[in-house]
């Protein structure tokens, strides 16, 4: 058996003192789907950033290691890293359009990373480009190889973007909140697609979300992050039948289900989350816990095994079934 | 029971190209050709996706845009909302909460003022009476009193959404329009926003519009549901049979797309995948406006719209291929067909 395609251990990353990841650890084998849950503040896309080695400048990794492949991506030379990005590991991101040159053809921005870390020459890289575009389902691909940005759907640029992404088969996808963006049939399509793509070249795909419809559809593995840390991880089957962490179990139960009783109150969670810089002493979670002891006032949880598969850090875990 | 708000025929069209010499005139047809009811104390949804005219139909309500025809009738009365008297007494009846509680809010201003505003242009009470209510306000939304001084970036944004329909309650209103009022909050905020807009509706018997692209959020929170493809209504019905049994072909991709929050359930089920996009409104096709994207579209469809029509007890479709299928045979096959 091979080793995961990417391994992240005890990663801490701050901006400006403030730690805004704290000690995360993850693995990702190939082919396999991660989805990192959680709520804006939590650290996810933060993550995701140290990953590509594209952190904005305020922030800095302060420990940990990310192993792509084998080699720690951390250490290495900025060049290196350039060197990586686009051939072994790419990313996609929530707003298409954004994300693209507005003044450059479609078709040059897919074919770019091609040109660039595969050496292939401009005609070789326009067919694949081309075939590309077909692949992830854009309708007339010649035509929309020379179009710009701003004559394409926003579905369209997303699908542009995972072309862009996928052309040089990276090993690793970092799929970031790609379709909170767009309406739900074209979600629908852009699934379908991750999930095809997927399957036929076996990029592990680290996906971040905060929509668990989503996740339930995609994830193979299920990571739910709570300022900074990662409170709990499991396989997506285990976590959405049984919780180990108040949180996991609070999030899942306040959505409203399609086959639920209508206009009942819905569970909540009280209070907010905490600011960054200003995480309480103890579990994170502790003032919103409906669970919480006096431990969980003074000492941070470690992820600690679940009973059955995957692991969790809680101190209570064992009374987090009888909530809600 | 009279309906609070019945809308007729209802069209908004936006020109976009005057051509030479103000010939040749194009429209955007953001809503064309809407009618529902709402009634005391109903929550009808309004689900489609972007650019199919759910907003430009809320604000047509509100007062914001004028219908290029059409009449919007407020109990019992027509509304025009070109006379500024109409508007200036419809605006105590109607009030809007919209998606992002941060631009809803002027920063600089103290919240209390923020939700005294709409009670000092209608000039009710005074400033002592206005600062009670105010105070009032912010204890039925859930939030303290003695925060009113405070400016809007000293709250999170569930705090800020609770201030927004602080101040849409201000004036008593009988009709909220809701625009995606929970889609910018955190997941684990939402549901505190929609217990509260659930207990307002039956403390006061409001009636709500509320538009959404999240369908397990209607699915809770509606009695009625409208699907709008294009601007128009495609579907209406009780919320429980629209889910249960969606007639037009629209409906039930856009159920089906939805993810359910169940890996298991999600999995097993069958998604029909629409292929490409929303067609332009400045040009939709002719016939059915779906039949670009339609897997069931037969010749008919591409030469006349179909009409809305009764398809069940309460429910209506317009779709040539299914809602005269059921007609005919007085009975609803679901299967497949």
């Amino acid at each position: 058996m091979t080793g995961p395609v990417l391994d992240v251990s005890d990663l801490s990353v701050s901006i400006r003192g403030n730690t805004v990841v704290d000690g995360v650890s993850l693995a990702i084998g190939a082919g396999e789907i991660l989805s990192l849950v959680g709520e804006s503040g939590c650290g996810k896309s933060m993550t995701a950033f140290a990953v590509m080695g594209l952190l904005p400048k305020v922030a800095k990794i302060d420990r940990g290691r990310v192993e792509l492949g084998g080699s720690d991506l951390v250490s290495i030379s900025e060049e290196r890293r350039r060197l990586l990005r686009g051939a072994e590991l790419a990313m996609i991101f929530q707003e298409p359009i954004a994300s693209l040159n507005p003044l450059m053809p479609i078709g040059r921005q897919i074919e770019e990373s091609l040109i660039i870390h595969r050496g292939v020459s401009s005609r070789e890289a326009k067919s694949a480009a081309i075939d590309m575009l077909a692949e992830v389902g854009i309708p007339e691909p010649q035509l929309r190889y020379r179009q710009y940005p701003f004559e394409l759907s926003g579905g369209m640029c997303q699908r542009a973007m995972i072309a862009m992404a996928l052309i040089c088969r990276p090993k690793l996808l970092i799929a970031d909140e790609p379709t909170t963006a767009l309406d739900v049939t074209i979600q629908a399509q852009i699934l379908e697609l991750m999930k095809r793509l997927r399957d036929e070249t076996g990029t592990a795909i680290l996906l971040i979300t905060h929509d668990m419809g989503v996740v339930a559809d995609m994830a193979d593995r299920v990571a739910v992050m709570y300022s900074g840390r990662i409170v709990e991880e499991a396989p997506v089957e285990t976590i959405f039948a049984s919780q180990r962490h108040p949180y996991t179990r609070l999030l899942l139960s306040t959505i409203p289900r399609l086959d639920g009783q209508a206009k009942t109150e819905l569970p909540v969670i009280e209070g907010t989350v905490p600011d960054i810089g200003a995480w309480p002493a103890g579990c994170r979670f502790n003032p919103r816990c409906p669970v919480a002891g006096d431990k969980c006032l003074t000492e941070l949880p470690a992820l600690a095994p679940r009973p059955d598969t995957g692991r969790a850090a809680c101190w209570h875990s064992d009374r987090v079934e009888a909530l809600v | 029971m009279a309906p609070l708000l019945s809308v007729r025929g209802l069209k908004v069209h936006f020109p976009i190209s005057r051509g030479l010499w103000g010939r040749d005139i194009r429209y955007v047809k953001a809503v064309d050709g809407v009618d529902f009811d709402i009634a005391p104390g109903e929550s009808m949804a309004l689900v489609g996706e972007s650019g199919c005219g759910k907003s430009t139909l809320g604000a047509a309500v509100l007062g914001m845009q004028i219908p290029t025809a059409g009449t919007i009738s407020f109990a019992g009365e027509e509304v025009r909302h070109g006379e500024r008297q109409t508007r200036i007494r419809l605006s105590r009846d109607i009030q809007t909460v919209f998606q992002d509680p941060v631009s809803a809010l002027n920063p600089k201003m103290s919240v209390g003022d923020s939700i005294a505003e709409p009670l000092a242009i209608h000039g009710v009470g005074d400033a002592k009476s206005r600062a009670e209510r105010v105070a009032e306000l912010l204890s039925l939304v859930g939030l303290h009193p003695q925060h009113a001084e405070r400016r809007p970036n000293a709250f999170s944004g569930g705090q800020r959404q609770r201030i927004v329909i602080a101040r849409a309650l201000a004036l008593q209103p009988k009709l909220l329009i809701l625009d995606e009022p929970v889609s910018a909050l955190d997941v684990s905020i939402r549901s505190q926003i929609l217990n509260l807009l659930l207990d307002l509706q039956r403390r006061f018997g409001l009636s709500y519009l509320f538009i959404s692209h999240d369908l397990s959020v209607v699915r809770h929170f509606a009695d009625r549901v409208a699907v709008m493809y294009l601007g128009k209504l495609v579907e209406t019905g009780p919320t429980e049979a629209v889910f249960a049994r969606p007639v037009h072909p629209y409906t039930e991709a856009l159920l089906s797309a939805v993810p359910l929050p169940d890996p298991v359930a999600q999995r097993a089920r069958k998604r029909i995948v629409l292929t490409g996009d929303l067609p332009s409104p400045a040009n939709p096709p002719a016939g059915c406006s779906f039949v670009t994207r339609c897997p069931l579209a037969e010749e008919i469809c591409r030469q006349a719209p179909p009409p809305l029509v009764k398809v069940g007890e309460k429910q209506q479709a317009a779709c040539h291929v299914r809602a005269y299928r059921i007609n005919e045979e007085g009975t609803i096959a679901w299967a497949e067909d």
